[in-house]
């Protein structure tokens, strides 16, 4: 078992009704108990993601909050949070209700709510902050429709100090990249793109940081992508500012190059970069700057991909392929294990207060297990999603999520 | 040498070896169009199909009468009058394109790689006649044709591409072409309009066009896309014009005898000014013959390799 600041070594897991009740060795399992004999494989707390893209409502067409659900199963993520960029956008009681209501239905897996900054994410007047807390929001963000106004964000952060909830930002200057459709540098001028540059998320983390600074609000930095954002949230960490950071692992895994070709399937925002920037990205993850390793998970339908690149929607499916692909900052030596398996599970938990993340006795019984060594192709026909997009498809890639449990229920289960 | 490629999607991919196959193919053909009876029967029962999303004139017209001289069937197909309006993709206009036999298409297309994308997506020969910023390979090949006529020995010879380099597809082409052929490429222009890591591709940059021409053997003014203006590029065309406009004056500092070359169509007054544009050393015009045998040579390469 690896129970990130609690557990690391050989252990057995008692669940009841749902929750976590005992764990040590050799644990006695009662009479009609089901037994998974989880012998050679390792236990861990269900993951949590941060940062999905559900498609519900509006664009049931990529995702549903049942198949989405069902991909975060099968990648071992047993709660997810859910951006609110739907249509309509998550900016209000009723449709935060209705997300958890699909979830309910769908059972796969808990589904934490995100709702919007603002209005619309129109970038103006703030949402019924209040209500959405209320409703079950855990985070407010207006992803991937940064807030440019830097008052109306300053508000926001002070707002959100009284609900107690992070406020998430995508670190995009949009008059900067306005246009752009991948990094901004050799490999852009080579293909004829208009590019991004790093300066455009460069800048909105300083103003972000700034704010944080002044209003002493919980801020939290989605998908950071450049060697700058992780210097300057190192920078706010050293002085106390309270923020929070994640990485996604395309920004750990691959580079700009994967953009030749006009791949479609390397389109997302923040765009892929350099490899200067993933080796910043590894050190973040290395000495704590990021504190959480998140998916995007961007569904879109084939059709949408298969465009001229500027067209072509930004974004990949995560959740199935992030633990293998985590898995090999292990093999590199970045993390240990433990670290790894705690930038899924208690960091993301901490960030957002969720109380997840771990499988001490009490808590709910969410658990993945996952046998290290097995190898395996990815294969996005065989994905739960209801997406295709992915850069990773025929990667073959180690460790496999075997068993993922939700509130004491296996909800998947490799045959 | 036989030319191995099925597509022409930019000069990237192609050797300078093949470069020089082209513009000799070229020749042959430019013979065709001194005749009385400007045909050749090189494409008799090929269909070539013009597909341009982008209002063009001179490229267009230029590839029509190359295929028409090689005696191809030639479908001009816009999108301003077809389905492209009604929501089809690119891929699947072209898929019904190619239902109907077309042999080679020449897409021009407003975004980068369309090109590469419609080549993944169909059997049938692609020909890029621009996309977006990225690549204009036949423009390329004319500019190196033209030069070739004039000045015979591409190595060592001193070009200053003079312009919005960032946004120039025709330049991108020009810096690979002559590039691999020997040429000492030099761009001239406001950092503005110059694209990140542009030194990487083998080329020095100049911020004054007075340095930037002195001893160039050729001068490839770009045309200036007016509708940037007021995008940050430049304050006003005033002022491009006066610090990065070619005069008479200006011309004096390169090489006597130095070549001007535009791909068109001439902004007057603007980034050349007018008696530049119609002086002896002027080639443009050379150009616009050159490009239609240019294309008659790679339709008739491309069509060997079907």
């Amino acid at each position: 078992m690896v129970d990130p600041g609690r557990v690391n070594g050989p252990a057995d897991v008692l669940i009841e009704n749902g929750k976590i009740v005992a764990v040590g060795p050799k644990l006695k399992a009662p009479a009609n108990a089901t037994v998974i004999d989880a012998t050679g494989r390792v236990v861990m707390p269900g993951f949590i993601d941060l940062h999905v893209h559900f498609r519900e409502p509006g664009f049931e067409y990529k995702e549903t909050i049942q198949s989405g659900t069902a991909a975060a199963a099968a990648g071992g993520f047993t709660s997810v949070c859910c951006m609110p960029n739907t249509s309509p956008v998550n900016d209000n009681q009723s449709i935060t209700e209705f997300i958890l209501e699909k979830a309910r239905t769908a059972g796969n897996a808990n589904v934490f709510p995100i709702g919007a900054i603002t209005k619309g994410s129109e970038g103006k007047e703030l949402a019924e902050i209040g209500d959405l807390r209320r409703a079950g929001c855990v985070a407010i963000s207006d992803d991937g429709l940064p807030v440019m106004n830097s008052l109306v964000m300053r508000r926001a952060m002070e707002y959100a100090i009284a609900f107690d909830v992070p406020v998430v930002d995508h670190c995009e200057d949009l008059h900067l990249s306005e246009g752009g459709c991948m990094n901004e540098g050799f490999v852009s001028t080579q293909l004829g793109l208009p590019g991004m540059p790093a300066a455009a998320e460069d800048v909105m983390v300083a103003r972000n940081l700034a704010l944080a600074e002044l209003t002493g609000a919980r801020l939290h930095l989605a998908h950071l992508s450049t060697a700058g954002s992780v210097r300057m949230v190192r920078d706010a960490k050293a002085r106390g500012i309270k923020v929070t950071a994640e990485a996604c692992p395309h920004h750990f895994m691959l580079t700009e190059e994967a953009c030749c070709g006009y791949n479609t399937h390397a389109k997302m925002n923040p765009p892929l970069r350099t490899g200067t920037d993933v080796q910043a990205i590894k050190d973040g993850l290395r000495d704590g700057t990021i504190d959480v390793i998140a998916t995007d998970h961007a569904p879109h339908a084939t059709q949408e991909k298969q465009q001229e690149f500027a067209a072509a929607p930004n974004g990949i499916v995560g959740l199935e392929t992030a633990w293998p692909l985590t898995l090999t900052l292990v093999e590199e030596g970045v993390l240990s294990l433990e670290e790894a398996v705690a930038k899924l599970t208690t960091e993301p938990a901490k960030a957002f207060s969720l109380k997840k993340g771990t499988l001490a006795p009490g808590a709910d019984a969410d658990v993945a297990i996952t046998d290290l060594q097995e190898g395996w192709e990815v294969d996005p026909a065989r994905f739960r999603s209801k997406s295709r997009n992915t850069p990773f498809a025929g990667w073959k890639v180690k460790g496999r999520i075997t068993t993922t449990i939700v509130g004491g229920r296996v909800v998947y289960e490799t045959t | 040498m036989s030319f191995k490629h099925k597509h022409l999607l930019g000069i990237a991919p192609l050797s300078a070896e093949e470069i020089m196959l082209i513009l000799e193919t070229a020749d042959s053909f430019k013979e065709v169009s001194g005749r009385e009876i400007k045909k050749v029967p090189a494409l008799r029962g090929k269909t070539v199909v013009n597909l341009f999303f982008e209002p063009s004139t001179r490229t267009r017209t230029s590839f029509e009468l190359a295929a028409k001289r090689l005696s191809a069937d030639v479908i001009n197909f816009s999108p301003s009058n077809s389905s492209v309006v009604k929501g089809e993709t690119l891929l699947d206009t072209a898929r019904n394109i190619e239902a109907m036999q077309a042999d080679i298409i020449v897409l021009r297309h407003p975004a980068a790689g369309a090109a590469e994308t419609l080549a993944r997506g169909v059997k049938s020969s692609v020909i890029n006649a621009g996309d977006g910023w990225h690549e204009h390979p036949t423009q390329a090949l004319l500019d190196l044709y033209t030069l070739r006529e004039k000045k015979r020995n591409f190595n060592g010879l001193r070009v200053a591409i003079v312009g919005d380099v960032a946004h120039s597809r025709v330049a991108r082409s020009n810096i690979l072409a002559l590039t691999k052929v020997g040429a000492d490429v030099r761009v001239v222009g406001p950092r503005t309009m110059m694209p990140c890591g542009i030194e990487r591709l083998g080329v020095r940059l100049y911020d004054k066009l007075d340095e930037g021409l002195r001893g160039v053997d050729v001068i490839m003014m770009l045309r200036l896309q007016l509708e940037r203006q007021g995008r940050a590029l430049f304050p006003t065309i005033r002022e491009y014009s006066r610090l990065y406009g070619l005069t008479s004056e200006r011309l004096k500092l390169a090489e006597a005898g130095a070549l001007v070359m535009h791909p068109g169509p001439i902004n007057r007054g603007v980034e050349i000014a007018p008696d530049v544009a119609d002086s002896f050393s002027s080639v443009i015009l050379d150009q616009v013959t050159n490009g239609v045998a240019i294309r008659m040579g790679i339709l008739y390469l491309l069509s060997g390799t079907n």
